[in-house]
């Protein structure tokens, strides 16, 4: 038993209880107090990450023993891959929080802000902890609503319209998920995602497979917002105020949709072929319309928005490139090269949207729009925001020295070494419109004449937006070591064989 | 198997409403209707035929009874849905504050 698992759930939960009540008695409290809490997390799961190693660790909720080997229980488990995810909350959530600071003195209720935040992240670490459906589909739930409240944030017109289209398509999709947690409950008479895998294993009706994995997919998917259930996303992500939209892109769709779905379809599911050509495809359809999409845009947040989608895609692609493989049952060294390649993907992800968010909430700041035509000639009296949004633009493009470009490779290589040719074609073509759209977001925000109105004198922002800022461009460039074999072993090779071998996964919680 | 069948007509039901009403207290409700249907697709699976409720009783070895666990996470569903409902509901007066409207025709800030 790990005292961790209990206490990155815990922590931020009674934090949120705490802004509320101390943050009416003492001013000022509450935005410094989550940036300890975060800053407390971030060092907790990282201390998961490196304890964890290759090994795994159950929690038993309520300390019920399983019963004839048959878990009871509400077990949450910490492995590799769950780690993983666990540093990327925090994190993100925690460079975000030290942004807010000086970030939220334009809107009013700042107590409720930090008391909706700490409630997403724990709904974030629950999801990513629990080893149990119907508990994932509880803490997915605390965070979304939380989500819905932050991106209604603003209450003005925009706001409000986003927050009803993302409560309605994620109610939706909340009811697709329990329908298929019901679903699964029905046929198997067991929540706990190892033994489902059991009972999935010995046997079952075809045909009511594949729709449970369609409710699911699509539920997930929805959360996700994979190409055909997008349509959220780009209002919610972009009228969100800027730190919960670099939350959101940057770590919200990975944790409850990405994470989950990787999750319950490698670790759950046995993996059948049909299933994964779909996923792998629309992986493909989201990387490339979603690229498609964002060239068009104006509005630098939606712009920032489509690309959350199109690169999802990317991270779709390659763990369904890996599940094509694994269910065909041939070249798993490749299967598991494209898996690690997409964790991989998910983790720079994280870092250069999250900048990128941070640097239009930083313009957004300042010159109070978020509209390309209205910007230009930024970068003399902005050089940090200029830089590091430069750092992140050439990082999700896939330029060299920068984490975006390893990640795409290894993708790319995968695909290649699968022979899935097509695939590797679409992914270097994605990564070049990217760039193209990104060298007109820089040309147009940073480089071009001042079109903006000299009413007021433009400056950098405070210090500590830079400071997040800075620490996220930092990570753009570390996170690229993380292409050297010996340490993409240490810490992505422990996820992926979690995800491989799903029959260790099962025995080893089972066992405990 | 009709019980069964009807719930899933009331998630259609609930599912028709909510793509074709223009009305947005109509959407939540639709959605209401939606959740119901699962509700009661929960409480139906829980059931064995001839059972009683979960309350053990050692004198009675034989006896069968109904499955608790899905009421118990029935219980949690609702209450996570009176907090989504709740939420809609606070969003919908706040849109019908700043359009003056319930139209979702005329609530179309947001495009392309």
């Amino acid at each position: 038993m790990n005292p961790v698992i209990p206490i990155l759930v815990i922590v931020p939960l009674a934090s949120a209880f705490l802004t509320m009540v101390l943050g009416r008695l003492i001013r000022n409290l509450p935005k410094y107090f989550t940036s300890v809490v975060m800053l407390f997390l971030v060092i907790a799961s990282f201390y998961a990450l490196i304890k964890t190693g290759t090994g795994l660790s159950v929690y038993k909720v309520g300390g019920w023993e399983p019963i004839n080997n048959i878990p009871v229980g509400i077990y949450m488990v910490l492995d590799g891959y769950s780690a993983i995810m666990l540093c990327i909350i925090s994190t993100i959530g925690f460079l975000s929080a030290v942004y807010s600071i000086s970030y939220i003195n334009r809107y009013t209720g700042e107590n409720y802000f930090y008391a909706l935040f700490c409630l997403m992240v724990a709904g974030m670490n629950g999801v990513v902890l629990s080893g149990d459906l119907f508990n994932i589909f509880v803490f997915l739930e605390i965070s979304v609503i939380s989500s819905y409240a932050l991106v209604a944030f603003g209450v003005e017109k925009n706001e409000l319209e986003a927050s009803f289209k993302y409560q309605v398509l994620g109610a939706i999709a909340s009811f697709l998920i329990l329908f298929g947690i019901g679903l699964i409950y029905w046929k198997t008479k067991t929540l706990n995602l190892a033994d489902i895998r059991e009972t999935f294993k010995a046997g079952y009706d075809k045909t009511y497979y594949i729709f449970v994995q369609l409710l699911i997919l699509s539920g997930f998917g929805l959360k996700a917002a994979i190409m055909p259930f997008h349509a959220w996303l780009p209002d919610a992500h972009s009228s969100a105020p800027s730190p919960i939209s670099a939350m959101l892109s940057g770590v919200f769709i990975k944790a409850v949709g990405i994470y989950v779905t990787i999750r319950l379809f490698f670790n759950m599911f046995v993996i059948s072929e049909h299933v994964a050509i779909l996923i792998t495809s629309l992986g493909m359809l989201s990387m490339v319309l979603g690229v498609f999409l964002a060239i068009g845009q104006w509005d630098i947040k939606r712009l920032l928005a489509y690309h959350s989608i199109s690169q999802m895609g990317y991270v779709i692609l390659a763990a369904g490139a890996g599940m094509i493989l694994i269910s065909r049952g041939e070249k798993p060294e490749i299967a598991a090269l494209a898996i690690a390649g997409g964790l991989y993907h998910l983790i720079n992800h994280a870092a250069f949207k999250g900048l990128l968010f941070l640097n239009a909430g930083a313009i957004e700041y300042t010159l109070g729009t978020r509209n390309l035509k209205e910007m230009g000639g930024l970068s003399a009296h902005m050089p940090v925001t200029s830089a590091t949004s430069f750092i992140a633009s050439m990082s999700i493009s896939g330029i060299p020295p920068f984490n975006g470009f390893f990640s795409k490779l290894i993708i790319i290589i995968a695909c290649v070494q699968a022979r899935f040719y097509l695939l590797a074609i679409l992914a270097v073509i994605v990564s070049i419109v990217t760039l193209a759209s990104f060298l007109k977001l820089q040309r147009y925000a940073f480089y071009n004449k001042t079109r903006h109105k000299e009413d007021h004198p433009i400056r950098e922002v405070p210090r500590p937006m830079l400071f997040s800022m800075i620490i996220l461009g930092i990570l753009c460039f570390l996170l690229s070591l993380l292409a050297f074999p010996s340490l993409r072993e240490s810490i992505l090779q422990p996820a992926v064989d979690i995800l491989m071998n799903a029959d260790t996964y099962r025995s080893k919680i089972i066992g405990m | 198997m009709i019980t069964y069948l009807l719930c899933f007509i009331l998630f259609l039901t609930g599912l028709y409403g909510v793509i074709t009403r223009r009305n947005l207290i109509k959407i939540a409700i639709s959605l209401s209707i939606m959740e119901v249907s699962i509700f009661l697709f929960f409480a139906l699976i829980g059931y064995v035929e001839g059972g009683k409720a979960p309350i053990v009783s050692p004198a009675e070895p034989d006896q069968l009874y109904v499955d608790p666990l899905p009421q118990a996470m029935v219980l949690t569903a609702i209450v996570i849905g009176l907090a989504t409902t709740s939420l809609l509901m606070a969003v919908i007066i706040r849109i019908y504050k700043k359009y003056k409207t319930f139209d979702i025709r005329e609530i179309r800030n947001l495009r392309g």
